[in-house]
């Protein structure tokens, strides 16, 4: 951006204005800022403004930019309501199960007698496929599991049965579901870690020494403690899958009825013009979800950061 | 998808070795049961896919119509972000970290904004804002990845530059007769090469695989034929992926290794790939102002 400039100048200019006598202290507290100004005008023309756009004309109508609120009564209704829908179980579902799957994952490796390998692998290769999602991660699925895929046959030699012929089916929800596992247990694996190796042995051997069990340390101990970490961190798998377009939209060719893939179709053309602003509204509702969800994940991490320094 | 990167300070994740004998008590059957069943689902795909395309489809992937211009375009877009990136996020950071330690909250906060505005959204605001000369360059897309890579870079740089005593340094560079140009060049960077390293390779993996953006604005990045190409060839599109994939993957082993060995030399410091958290429990309050 053009601001990168001024960013060389002005620690010099701060430097001589620390000088006692030399600048008066408001111009003195006003260059300390500028520094900060490339990258604040960044963050205002790149992120604000066009969240900002989103939310004015999410209120707008199509055509005549007057004010409205169809856009959201149309948002909320019909095949809008029902991608919602299917939006937010499926990011619950994918939240849920990849997060206690994940819990596992790290406890095992958490506890393994010989870990010190087998940690730095999963670790590793959480850090790996948690990074790893979109168009190649769908057509890996393709590969595996569509009509012809490997996997499919496989179980068609050696139980006889094709799956597709049984209600099984990749493009859909379940697909999705099955699909978006692929990069939430690694993520989980590797933001759940942190909560348990924050679990102090001095707990466990106090726990041991008043007679406590397994189940009494993990019930009135262990468990509470990391129960609000867990909890944040379903709420970050849940905004991850919540957020995701590229995995279901290259896996189902656009046609599976998810909030960010009617968005797309909205703003691609695919759909009658004159309906932009729909798309504008249904952004600004994923918005608004995903910041209560953020909200109500920093509180939880600020619960969980009492006990887990 | 949402990915971050958090090289995280190893004060942060207490060492594992100090277990005592009490917490090893475990049940090997159940963590093998659950690592086996971990195991095939992330490598039975991996191993279909390779099966799938066939290896003779590989060679094919670069013969095919379109391939030379969308990965040229992604690597264009690749190198012009990673610029922009470093040369905004590099000397942010470290005047926050010197003058304005007040702001590294704030800063978290912001850069945390890229995570919660799903790309879909960010795109379909971009695209509505963006005035007519950027709409019709692709390098709209760089100016946006860039956005999108700050929370990987500020989280890569702002873990490097707490790793390192910065005030101490710059003020000996300083009395040693050393410019801001030179200090910054000579001795910071060199004082953050990890942290700058894994700032690189994750806005290249992240440029390299960007599908939903390029794909609303309407340029055919890498992913964005692999998908259109499907028509063609499945067999190729899934080639294609294994490739990128693979490609992605080297250039996150080399943070993960380089990052590792770094770290270990200064005694702490392990590289996590992810962590979303704006740490609440970061260490604001012990720092030297």
């Amino acid at each position: 951006m053009a601001g990168s400039t001024t960013q060389a100048v002005t620690p010099e200019a701060v430097t001589s204005g620390a000088r006692p006598g030399r600048v008066p202290a408001p111009l003195r507290t006003a260059l300390r800022w500028l520094g900060v100004v490339p990258f604040g005008v960044y963050v205002a023309l790149g992120l604000i403004a066009p969240t900002v756009a989103i939310a004015i004309a999410a209120f707008q109508d199509s055509t005549t930019g007057k004010f409205t609120t169809s856009n959201f009564s149309t948002a909320l209704h019909g095949s809008y309501l029902l991608g919602l829908k299917t939006s937010l179980l499926l990011s619950i579902a994918t939240a849920i199960v990849p997060g206690i799957f994940g819990l596992l994952i790290a406890y095992a490796i958490f506890t393994a007698k010989r870990g010190q390998w087998l940690r730095q692998v999963v670790i590793t290769a959480s850090g790996v496929f948690a990074n790893f999602g979109g168009v190649p991660l769908a057509f890996l699925f393709i590969a595996t599991l569509s009509t012809t895929g490997i996997v499919t046959g496989w179980i068609k030699a050696i139980f006889g049965v094709n799956i597709w012929d049984h209600g099984f089916t990749l493009y859909s929800a379940y697909g999705v579901f099955f699909v978006y596992m692929y990069f939430q247990i690694p993520l989980m694996v590797l933001v759940i870690l942190p909560a348990l190796e924050g679990l102090r042995p001095a707990w466990r051997e106090a726990a041991q020494n008043m007679g406590a069990g397994t189940w009494q340390y993990w019930r009135y101990v262990g468990g509470p403690v990391l129960f609000p970490s867990f909890l944040g961190c379903l709420l970050l798998l849940f905004g991850s899958a919540f957020a995701a377009y590229a995995t279901a939209e290259a896996l189902t060719g656009g046609t599976i009825a998810l909030t960010p893939i009617q968005i797309g179709a909205l703003l691609n053309g695919n759909v009658l013009a004159g309906q932009q602003n729909l798309g504008y509204a249904l952004g600004l509702i994923m918005v608004v979800i995903i910041a209560i969800v953020m909200i109500g994940y920093t509180i939880l991490q600020r619960r969980a950061a009492k006990w887990l320094r | 998808m949402a990915a971050v990167a958090d090289v995280e300070a190893g004060a942060q994740a207490p060492a594992p070795a100090t277990r005592p004998a009490g917490r090893r008590r475990s049940f090997p059957v159940w963590r093998w049961v659950i690592l086996l069943l971990a195991g095939a689902y992330f490598l039975i795909p991996l191993y279909a896919a390779l099966r799938f395309a066939g290896l003779k489809a590989f060679p094919d992937i670069f013969r095919q119509a379109g391939f030379t211009d969308a990965i040229s375009l992604s690597l264009r877009l690749a190198v012009v972000t990673t610029i922009l990136t470093l040369v905004l996020m590099v000397p942010t950071t470290v005047y926050v970290h010197l003058r304005l330690p007040q702001v590294r909250r704030s800063m978290e906060g912001i850069t945390i904004l890229p995570i919660v505005i799903p790309p879909i959204v960010l795109i379909i605001g971009v695209l509505k804002v963006a005035p007519g000369f950027l709409l019709s360059t692709p390098y709209l897309l760089a100016l946006v990845y860039v956005i999108l890579a700050m929370p990987f870079a500020y989280r890569s740089l702002d873990a490097g530059l707490r790793a390192v005593d910065l005030k101490t340094l710059v003020e000996a560079s300083n009395s040693l007769g050393a410019g801001w140009p030179a200090t910054l060049w000579r001795v910071v960077l060199p004082n953050i090469r990890t942290a700058l390293l894994s700032a690189t390779v994750l806005t290249v993996a992240l440029v390299l695989g960007e599908f939903t953006m390029a794909s609303l604005a309407l340029y055919v990045t890498f992913p964005v034929w692999i998908v259109q190409f499907e028509q063609n060839s499945g067999p190729v599109s899934v080639a294609a992926s294994l490739l990128a994939l693979f490609v992605t993957w080297l250039l996150l082993m080399l943070i993960v290794t380089v990052g590792g060995r770094g770290a270990r030399k200064r005694g702490g410091a392990q590289v996590a790939l992810f962590t979303v958290a704006p740490r609440e429990t970061g260490q604001t309050t012990g720092e030297p102002e």
